[in-house]
C-alpha cells in the first residue's frame, strides 16, 4: 500500500503541523499535547465547543474549528481516542469563563478519555458539559454492543452547537440544541474496500473484490451485512430504509440530506447517491431543504459513504443557515 | 522471592520488553475483531514509563511505582485501553499503599483493586469478551491459592495462568463491549486482544516474582 508519509510514527504531528500553517488565519495549533484552537481562542464569554477523536475521519475534527463552530479539535492517534492530557489542555484553551462543551463520538475509547478530561478539567473550575453523538442506525442491538455509534451526523451536531455558541446561548441551552440534534439525526454507511492505517500498513479489513460492507463504522468496523455488489440505487435504498424507519417521518416534513464520503470515493459517484436519496425522501413526502455532499467524516482512503438525515425545525435551519469560517465549511460571513 | 519494589520494577520493565515483542500480535488480534492498534498503543504506552523509572533515584514503594506507570498510561495509550489499564494500576497502587513488601493478602489485594478499576471504568461483566475476562480468572485464581496458603510469588503464578486461560477462553464468544462488540458473530473465534496483553502482563508479573 502507497501513502504519502514520512514515518508512520510522526503522521499526526505533521499532518496538524501542515493544517495549522495552511490555515493559520483560522487556527493556531499546539503539538506538544497535540490540540487545535480557533486563532482568537479564548472568546470571551462565550461557550467554548470541544471535539475530538482518532485522526484519519478529516476534515473530522480539526476541519471545523473556527467561528461559528468548534472552538477546539483535539485529534488523537489514527483512528485512536486522544488522551486526557491534550483534551484538558485544549479544553483550557477556549475557556472564556462561560463554560466548555465536550462533543464526544460514542466509541468506548473516547468516552473514557473525555470523561477523564472532563472530570480533570471540572478540578481546576471549568464548567464542563458532555454529550455523546450516536447517530449509526447500522448497530441493531444497542443493549449488547457498546451502542450505537457516532459517524457523520457529528459534522451536523458541530456546526449547529456551534452557532447556538456564536449567538450567545449558555452552556445548559448549547448542550440542549446538541442533544436536539442528536435525537434527530440518523446515519448508515457502506464500504467497497477497506482503509489501511499507516503504522499498520494492511487494510483493517478484507472485501472481495465483489462485496461490499452495509453499515460500516468510520473505522472499519463491520455493520450489518456483507453481501454482492449492486448498482447505486439498490445500495441507497438499502441504506436510507433503515435510517427512516428510526425515528417517525410524517409527509411534509422537512429534513438536511447530508452525503458524505469515506475518503476513497468520487464526488461523481457521491451526487449519485445523493440523487437517488433525494428521490426517496420525495417519494416519502420528506421534504429536503438543506444539503450537504462531500468528504467530511472520512475513513482514510476507504471507497463508501454514508447518507445522514437530520429531521429540522426553524430552530435547527437557522443554527445550520448562520455564518461559519472553518477549513471545510464556511458560508455567510 | 519477594515482593517488594524491587519485583515490581521488574514487572513493569518486563512488560514493556514483552508488550514491545507482542506488538504486532496484539495489533493482528486487534485487526480482527477491533481497530488493529491494541498493540501499538500498549507498546507506545509502556515505553513512555521507561525513562521515568531510569530517572528515579529513589525507588520508593510498590504502590509508587505502579502510580507513576498508571498516570504514564492514561497519558500515552489513548483509546480504550489507556483508561482501563492506568485505572487498573492505580487501584492496584492504592490497594498496596504505604507497603513495602506484599504478602499474600497484599497481592490478592492488588490484583482484586485493579481487576475491579477496569469494571468500574470499563462497565464490563465477565463473559462480554474484555480484558475483564483474564482479569476475573485470575483474581479468582489468587484469592484460591491464597487461601491455600501459596507464598505471594505462587498467587501470581496461578493468577497468570488463569489470565492465560481466559484469555484463550474468550476466542468462541460474542463480544458485548468494545469495538468488537459490533462484529456480532464475526467475533466468533477470535481472542479479545485486551484479555491477551492482560495474560502478558500477569505472566510478567509472575515472572518477575519467581526471579527476585
Amino acid at each position: 500500500m502507497k501513502k504519502l508519509v514520512n514515518d508512520p510514527k510522526n503522521v499526526v504531528d505533521e499532518a496538524v503541523a501542515g493544517f495549522g500553517a495552511a490555515h493559520a488565519d483560522i487556527v493556531r495549533v499546539s503539538l506538544d499535547p497535540v490540540f487545535i484552537v480557533r486563532a482568537d481562542a479564548p472568546v470571551a464569554g462565550k461557550v467554548g465547543i470541544v471535539s475530538g477523536g482518532g485522526s484519519g475521519h478529516e476534515p473530522l475534527h480539526g476541519g471545523f474549528v473556527g467561528f461559528g463552530m468548534l472552538d477546539a479539535a483535539v485529534p488523537g492517534a489514527v483512528f485512536t481516542s486522544p488522551t486526557p492530557d491534550p483534551i484538558l489542555a485544549a479544553t483550557k484553551a477556549v475557556d472564556g469563563g462561560a463554560g466548555v462543551l465536550h462533543i464526544v463520538k460514542n466509541y468506548t475509547g473516547d468516552v473514557l478519555n473525555f470523561e477523564t478530561a472532563a472530570d480533570l478539567a471540572e478540578a481546576d473550575e471549568i464548567e464542563v458539559r458532555t454529550v455523546i453523538v450516536n447517530d449509526d442506525v447500522a448497530v441493531k442491538d444497542s443493549l449488547y454492543t457498546a451502542g450505537r455509534r457516532g459517524v457523520a451526523g457529528t459534522v451536523l451536531v458541530e456546526k449547529i452547537a456551534g452557532a447556538a455558541a456564536a449567538r450567545g446561548d449558555d452552556l445548559t441551552a448549547v448542550a440542549t440544541v446538541a442533544e436536539k440534534v442528536i435525537g434527530q439525526v440518523r446515519s448508515m454507511g457502506v464500504a467497497l474496500t477497506p482503509c489501511v492505517v499507516p503504522h499498520a500498513g494492511e487494510p483493517s479489513f478484507t472485501l472481495a473484490d465483489d462485496e461490499i460492507e452495509i453499515g460500516i463504522g468510520i473505522h472499519g468496523e463491520p455493520g450489518r451485512e456483507r453481501i454482492k455488489l449492486e448498482p447505486a440505487d439498490a445500495i441507497v435504498d438499502r441504506i436510507l430504509g433503515p435510517i427512516l424507519d428510526d425515528i417517525p417521518y410524517a409527509s411534509g416534513d422537512k429534513v438536511l440530506l447530508f452525503v458524505n464520503g469515506m475518503g476513497g470515493t468520487p464526488q461523481v459517484e457521491l451526487y449519485i447517491v445523493f440523487r437517488r436519496a433525494a428521490e426517496v425522501l420525495a417519494e416519502r413526502g420528506i421534504e429536503v431543504t438543506r444539503t450537504l455532499v462531500g468528504n467530511f467524516t472520512t475513513s482514510l482512503e476507504m471507497q463508501g459513504m454514508s447518507i445522514t438525515v437530520l429531521k429540522l425545525d426553524d430552530e435547527l435551519t437557522a443554527l445550520w443557515d448562520a455564518p461559519v469560517h472553518t477549513a471545510a465549511l464556511r458560508w455567510g460571513k | 522471592m519477594s515482593v517488594d519494589v524491587a519485583w515490581a520494577e521488574a514487572w513493569i520493565r518486563s512488560s514493556a520488553k514483552v508488550l514491545s515483542e507482542h506488538r504486532a500480535e496484539l495489533n493482528t488480534l486487534d485487526r480482527e475483531i477491533g481497530d488493529g492498534d491494541h498493540g501499538e498503543n500498549m507498546d507506545r504506552g509502556f515505553q513512555a514509563v521507561l525513562p521515568k523509572l531510569d530517572a528515579l533515584t529513589d525507588a520508593g514503594t510498590p504502590g509508587e511505582l505502579l502510580k507513576t506507570l498508571a498516570s504514564t498510561l492514561i497519558s500515552t495509550v489513548g483509546g480504550a485501553a489507556g483508561p482501563l489499564y492506568g485505572t487498573a494500576y492505580l487501584k492496584a497502587a492504592g490497594a498496596v499503599s504505604g507497603s513495602t513488601e506484599l504478602d499474600g493478602p497484599a497481592v490478592v489485594a492488588l490484583l482484586t483493586a485493579g481487576r475491579d478499576g477496569i469494571v468500574l471504568r470499563g462497565k464490563a461483566e465477565p463473559g462480554d469478551k474484555t480484558m475483564v475476562d483474564a482479569w476475573t480468572p485470575a483474581v479468582d485464581a489468587a484469592i484460591e491459592a491464597e487461601a491455600a496458603g501459596a507464598s505471594p510469588s505462587l498467587i501470581l503464578a496461578a493468577a497468570a495462568d488463569a489470565a492465560e486461560a481466559g484469555a484463550v477462553a474468550t476466542e468462541p464468544w460474542v463480544a458485548r463491549k468494545g469495538r468488537a462488540s459490533y462484529l456480532g458473530e464475526r467475533a466468533i473465534g477470535h481472542r479479545d486482544p485486551g484479555a491477551q496483553s492482560t495474560a502478558l502482563i500477569l505472566r510478567c508479573g509472575a515472572d518477575a516474582a519467581a526471579q527476585s
